[in-house]
């Protein structure tokens, strides 16, 4: 009788600890795109889910800039580093749209109004993207404010930096990257 | 008299009911629906430059006259349906609606169970409710005690 009487509350238990065990497993970043890169791999990117245009109409994606080497900057006007990179950022975009490549901004957690007024700001010519919550960058393991992708001509991701870029971490991966061929 | 009475009822009837007058829109009203999107928590407790962010969108549109509803309609537009403090209709999210209804409607049968197992249970000793009396032990030991007083 008493046995009969704890299998609800062992189920209910048990429906407790398997949501507390869901909740743990997902709130973690996604650490595979460092671990390839940290042996040198170059693997296809977490996702290419289109997202919406920054100040225009329809959506787009890294699959619009096949064949390109492209630098997905992940950026938002509220971040005061993401602002200090952005002149870097298009001086970068100047060099490789001569090569055949480009700046991708993704802009994130941020109404177009404000996005909008940054790239006006930085004088920023190259297209952005929005990510409205954060989703999209979720899926690629961020971690924080900037972070750069490297994307090579055949569409792998050769390159991850989860900080501002550098001069010298731009001069020494993409030179390489844009002499490749697809 | 009764004739202007009758009129004034049926005028009071007839005319059409006044527009409800819209609440205007308080960010302090907003904030506890909305979350910061960075920092995951309600935007009325959070202090972080994505939240301060939203908070300016929001106080824009209510310098613009919007509604509550086209406040919180902007917002789900710019920064999409997890900007609002209420969980999604859909995938694992449906759990958090479901959840609270289940756990009501155990707990609920959890206390019709428990009750009628009670009522049960009192039944053999006090079929009409009344006093159960002394246990056996206790009555011999009564009357033994009485009879020795009585002597």
């Amino acid at each position: 009788m008493r046995a009969r009487a704890y299998w609800p509350v062992t189920i209910a238990a048990a429906l407790l600890v398997g949501l507390l065990a869901y909740g743990l497993t997902t709130t973690g970043a996604d650490t595979t795109l460092d671990a390839a890169m940290a042996k040198g791999e170059r693997v296809d990117p977490p996702t290419t889910d289109s997202l919406p245009v920054l100040g225009g109409d329809g959506t787009g994606s890294l699959a619009d800039y096949a064949g390109k080497v492209v630098l997905v900057n992940v950026w938002a006007s509220w971040c005061p580093p993401c602002k200090e990179e952005l002149p870097l950022i298009q001086e970068t975009h100047e060099m490789m749209s001569a090569r055949d490549g480009t700046v991708l901004g993704i802009d994130v957690k941020e109404n177009s109004g404000a996005a909008l007024e940054a790239v006006e700001e930085y004088g920023l010519t190259f297209p952005n993207l929005r990510d409205r919550d954060g989703s999209f960058v979720r899926e690629w393991g961020q971690t924080g404010y900037p972070e750069n992708y490297v994307i090579d001509r055949n569409g792998k991701v050769a390159a991850v930096r989860r900080a501002p870029v550098t001069r010298e971490w731009l001069d020494e991966t993409l030179p390489p990257l844009l002499e490749e061929s697809a | 008299m009764r004739s202007l009475i009758a009129a004034l009822v049926a005028v009071a009837l007839l005319a059409p009911a006044a527009p409800a007058a819209q609440p205007r829109a308080s960010l302090t009203d907003i904030e506890d629906e909305v979350m910061c999107l960075e920092c995951g928590t309600a935007l009325n407790v959070s202090n972080s430059a994505v939240a301060d962010q939203e908070r300016e969108f929001i106080a824009e549109l209510i310098a613009q006259g919007k509604t509550k509803q086209e406040i919180k309609d902007a917002l789900v537009a710019e920064y999409g349906p997890r900007v609002l403090a209420e969980p999604s209709d859909e995938g694992f999210e449906l759990t958090a609606w479901l959840v609270p209804v289940v756990a009501a409607l155990g707990a609920l049968a959890l206390v019709a169970l428990t009750a009628r197992r009670w009522r049960r249970a009192r039944r053999p000793d006090e079929p009409d409710g009344g006093d159960p009396g002394l246990d056996p032990d206790d009555a011999r030991r009564l009357d033994a005690e009485l009879a020795a007083f009585d002597r």
